[in-house]
């Protein structure tokens, strides 16, 4: 059973979760739901930091041994900052997906977008029927 | 969806189904990686009955099959198995299959599961355009079921529920006998690069035996495994996978298969192969093992020098070595091992190395156990 999504951010269609910093960035990784759907992730490909993305835009690639999934940028930013542990640890991902797995920071261009993603009761919703 | 008679015990076990040519089968039980280690450590079982089984007998059943598959079997002994192909007129590869010889001239040949039916044909149109009158050629699949059980604890789990002694039991040789109260047989052989078995028994008492299997096993840490681990543990093996490293246009002396041709003997395609033979080969499958970041996958580009000069056929992350191998065609003079070339990864080139094959093989633990390939 996957983990419960946190109240405090919020979701992607595509499994991607942002959570909003004081500082005008947004964290960004996958659920929970996500990891345990590809199960054992062998490879990141991390976006260069500096590289402006627009909401929606494949930025990162996760890996797992059968198959290799997209991540898709759940807010249109720069990207400022990028989880270098995951290069040498990708299973972080799967040890914590809303935590120590997290893959990127991007500074908002428009924190309006954030308005426009499920919020924690919604995802959930969202995978039960996925699940289903 | 074909469903193998194992398919509600898949179920009941949680694994996740997917489409494997046709067949609900399960691709993990629980995760890729603790299956695949769990083999090279322990013990698994794999559901294999959807495998084909094509029984060949009859007078002519030897001469037949001499005719319809690249390897001489004239000196296949009772009890004996060997790897053979089914090639086309052209040298083409129909199928890698394996042929049991159960003395005097009964045959059965064991076809991937995607290719038995076109195998099937095959085989009764060869019979009818060479004019064997003497031969029975019967698809058994349907009623044949198959479990592997692969790993060092292999052997011993097996040996509690069969009335013969299994060490004397060598590679590639099998006997007919029976697993609890099933007739069955078994074959020292597999597609993981472990000792191991494949067992062989009526379909509707393939639960049964997968039952007793498992609870022989639990001591021991058995464990189903799924066609994940099956397909990471036959590339660590090095060994190939039909629909990826071969199909009706590649030959066998493009793989890594030319020792399973005798020139020497008349068989469909024997010329086309005699010809390629002389003329030489466009494309070599190749071992690589990757040097920058990064996992070649089916249908990336090979380059070198900024050429395309081939394509991966299989890839992954290898969880027994730690690091991403793959197979791949390249151009002939790129096949020597040590030679550098690139994967076009997504957008970018990543450096990778050709090696010899096997990338993994198993530490002998006994005189019996010779990799093949």
């Amino acid at each position: 059973m996957a983990k419960p999504n946190p109240t405090d951010r919020r979701y992607s269609r595509e499994h991607e979760w942002a959570l909003a910093g004081p500082d005008g960035t947004v964290t960004v990784g996958i659920t929970d739901y996500a990891q345990e759907m590809l199960t054992d992730i062998v490879f990141v490909e991390l976006p260069q930091t500096g590289r402006s993305v627009r909401q929606s835009e494949p930025f990162a690639v996760v890996e797992s041994v059968k198959s290799v999934s997209d991540i898709y940028a759940p807010v249109s930013g720069e990207v400022v900052a990028v989880n270098a542990e995951l290069e040498t640890q990708p299973e972080l991902i799967n040890q914590d997906a809303f935590g120590d797995g997290w893959i990127a920071r991007i500074k908002m261009d428009n924190p309006s977008e954030l308005d426009g993603l499920m919020d924690a009761e919604a995802y959930s919703e969202m995978i039960l029927q996925e699940s289903h | 969806m074909n469903k193998t008679p194992l398919f509600g015990r898949h179920e009941a076990l949680g694994a996740r189904i997917i489409d494997f040519g046709g067949w609900a089968m399960p691709v993990q039980y629980s995760n890729v990686i603790e299956e695949h280690h769990a083999t090279r450590e322990r013990v698994t079982l794999f559901d294999t009955c959807h495998m084909g089984e094509i029984d060949v007998s009859g007078p002519e059943a030897l001469p037949f099959l001499q005719k319809a598959l690249t390897r001489d079997l004239a000196a296949l002994e009772t009890g004996q198995m060997r790897l053979s192909l089914l090639v086309n007129e052209k040298g083409g590869i129909l199928d890698d299959l394996t042929v049991y010889h159960f003395g005097g001239d009964r045959y059965r040949l064991v076809t991937n599961a995607s290719t038995r039916e076109k195998d099937y044909r095959w085989l009764l149109g060869i019979r009818e355009q060479a004019g064997f009158r003497q031969v029975d050629i019967i698809d058994r699949s349907d009623v044949v079921g198959k479990i592997d059980i692969q790993g060092p604890r292999a052997e011993g789990i097996l040996q509690g529920l069969v009335p013969v002694l299994l060490k004397s039991l060598t590679y590639y040789t099998f006997l007919e006998t029976s697993v609890g109260s099933v007739p069955a047989v078994l074959s020292r052989s597999g597609y993981t690069g472990e000792d191991g078995f494949e067992v062989y028994m009526a379909s509707g008492e393939a639960g049964l035996v997968w039952d007793l299997l498992l609870e022989a096993g639990r001591a021991q840490g058995i464990r189903p495994a799924g066609l994940g681990a099956r397909d990471t543990l036959r590339l660590e093996a090095g060994m190939m996978l039909y629909g990826n490293e071969m199909c009706e246009n590649v030959t066998p002396y493009e793989v890594v298969y030319g020792w399973l041709v005798n020139l020497e003997k008349d068989f469909i395609g024997r010329d086309a192969l005699a010809r390629q033979k002389r003329e030489g080969i466009r494309r070599k499958l190749v071992g690589f093992q990757m040097e920058d970041r990064g996992i070649a996958r089916h249908g990336y580009p090979v380059c070198r020098d900024g050429a395309v000069i081939g394509e991966v056929t299989s890839g992954t992350f290898a969880p027994t070595l730690q690091r991403p191998v793959g197979l791949a065609f390249v151009a002939p003079d790129c096949r020597e091992p040590g030679t550098s070339i690139t994967i076009r990864i997504r957008q970018s080139e990543a450096r990778a190395t050709v090696v010899p094959l096997p990338f993994y093989r198993k530490e002998k633990k006994n005189e019996f156990y010779n990799t093949f390939i």
